[in-house]
């Protein structure tokens, strides 16, 4: 058997094992998908009260879609960041962490493993959303360029792919506290991204974090694409950026994730469940 | 030369733990100190192909740590441990490829069925899923577990019979050294008897060499062509079982167990050096 097909059964015993946690735990997923769908349509009903709130004469449509596409965006970066941040604490819930250790699969095929899953599940997760949500609020998206907004997506979803690595080390340093630990780093990200707002809003110290932030670019493009029909050859640039990003903060995801397993082994905190 | 299935040399593994607090000084919250265990020292020992080895030591002896070390979960801090010649740091898929390990406390996903989680494990090992889920149930028949329980859920299924469905799991990939980490603690006599059937069958038609670590000293004495008594962290006497008995002197005319052997090498029962692991 080529070391490919082995690598690729590998890979796809992560996407199974995600698919069955999903059926097994469905009625969490109802839970979490009612909790974000409410999210999103909070947040939207806010630029729909927008004119009401300041008494001025402001354009509804335009608030509302900018905030939708913020919330729809958030939605699918966060699931690909926790189902990767999470591949560690699922381990450590279950109790399975050293199987899955001890078995003949390198880390980077049980991140490619996890990336796929996290990117279907993502965008079955935000579809059924945007679903929900186009029966609360009418959508004008006529102008709008959605090739490039796939494409701005895509290129985004490899820098939350690295995130989520980075964030993974957290619960296999700390078995109590890890995944507490994700959690404040996505609040940071949603807080810094301009998921929102725009970034001007925040203070020049903020701004400047900011602009390290993926998920800036990322939303900046899709709102140029679904609200101003942004082409696609402007985006390319930004495209680009975000693809050597993400492949950069995934570089540096293995590696820091390598020598926090070695440490790990060293010290023993495989053993050890949250 | 004949390459042995398992060389360990010169292994060493302490843990570090928060131990007890330090004095209060003033209002400042007392540090906890830091603890140094040492879970093994300077382990050597040899296992031949087609061997069942047997780990004999009371709780917190170092004998999980040790099949912890051989599955490459953990690091040694000092020595090198081999697996048909591959090190466990260099090579560890090369090792993990030729074993597995069926511990004490059976990790599944217990909402799972036994036909997910072994499927789980399966892909893991790259096995053919077709292949695979024809072999997991004669494996799982043969153990004793009834069809309908194939697809049900592990959490509704009794502890004897998840630790058949974790014996599945390690046969399924035909390792060539088996690791049995207490895999019978806490079984109905029944279930220990099928495991340790099943235990002796793996070795006759696979060719396979087993690690196991027990506490249960008939089962040491019924499986292993020999066995490592270890105390502390240290090996204190490694022979076949019927040598072994004669490192201790009869007592009452009956013939001396392993039990006898290790009071008479560490001057304590297994009970008694139990209780003084946990105190430590």
């Amino acid at each position: 058997m080529s070391t490919f097909v082995r690598e690729m059964r590998g890979a796809y015993a992560f996407v199974e094992r995600n698919i069955n946690l999903i059926k097994r735990y469905w009625g969490w997923e109802i839970v979490w998908l009612i909790y974000s769908l409410t999210n999103a349509l909070a947040i939207t009903y806010i630029g729909n009260g927008m004119g009401a709130i300041s008494g001025q004469e402001i354009d509804t449509q335009y608030v509302v879609t900018y905030l939708l596409v913020g919330a729809l965006i958030w939605q699918y970066l966060s699931v690909i960041f926790y189902s990767i941040s999470e591949m560690i604490a699922w381990e450590r819930w279950e109790g399975t962490i050293e199987y899955t250790f001890m078995a003949p699969v390198s880390r980077p095929t049980h991140l490619v493993g996890t990336t796929l899953f996290a990117i279907g599940y993502g965008i079955v997760r935000t579809l059924a959303i945007l679903a929900i949500v186009a029966a609360f609020f009418r959508l004008d998206l006529s102008g709008a360029n959605l090739v490039g907004a796939v494409l701005m997506l895509l290129a985004g979803s490899v820098s939350f792919v690295g995130l989520g690595i980075l964030a993974a080390v957290l619960p296999l340093l700390y078995p109590e506290r890890g995944a507490q630990m994700t959690n404040a780093v996505a609040a940071i990200l949603l807080l810094i991204s301009g998921v929102y707002y725009p970034i001007e809003t925040l203070p020049g110290w903020l701004q400047r974090i900011a602009a390290a932030s993926p998920a800036t670019y990322v939303i900046q493009g899709l709102r140029a694409c679904l609200l101003e029909g942004e082409p696609t050859r402007s985006l390319l640039p930004m495209v680009f950026l975000l693809i050597g990003i993400g492949l950069l903060v995934i570089a540096i995801g293995l590696v820091i994730f390598r020598y926090v397993e070695r440490y790990a082994k060293r010290s023993g905190r495989l053993k050890r469940s949250g | 030369m004949r390459t042995s299935a398992l060389e360990v040399e010169g292994v060493r593994k302490l843990f570090v733990r928060k131990g007890r607090t330090g004095p209060r000084r003033g209002l400042r919250k007392p540090k906890r100190k830091k603890e140094s265990v040492v879970a093994l020292r300077d382990i050597d020992l040899t296992i031949e192909r087609g061997e069942v080895f047997g780990v004999l030591g009371p709780n917190g002896s170092g004998k999980s740590t040790l099949i912890r070390l051989v599955s490459t979960l953990l690091l040694p801090d000092r020595g090198a441990i081999r697996v048909f010649g591959h090190d466990i740091e260099r090579d560890p898929i090369a090792v993990k490829r030729m074993i597995n390990r069926v511990s004490v406390d059976a990790a599944f996903f217990k909402k799972f069925s036994p036909i997910e989680n072994l499927m789980y494990a399966a892909r893991l090992y790259g096995l053919d899923p077709k292949e695979a889920r024809a072999k997991m149930r004669e494996i799982m028949k043969r153990l004793g577990l009834k069809e309908e329980t194939f697809n049900s859920p592990m959490e509704h299924m009794s502890r004897g019979m998840q630790q058949k469905v974790a014996v599945a799991r390690g046969f399924l990939t035909s390792p060539i050294l088996l690791l049995l980490d207490e895999p019978t603690t806490g079984l109905d006599p029944h279930s220990k008897r099928d495991v340790q059937a099943f235990a002796r069958e793996i070795r006759q038609t696979h060719d396979a060499t087993v690690l196991l670590t027990t506490h249960d000293m008939d089962e040491a004495d019924r499986l292993c062509d020999r066995i490592a008594i270890i105390d502390e962290g240290r090996i204190i006497a490694l022979d076949t079982p019927e040598r072994l008995k004669t490192l201790v002197p009869s007592q009452n005319g009956d013939r001396p167990t392993l039990e006898d052997v290790f009071i008479g090498l560490t001057g304590r029962g297994f009970e008694e050096a139990e209780a003084e692991e946990v105190a430590a």
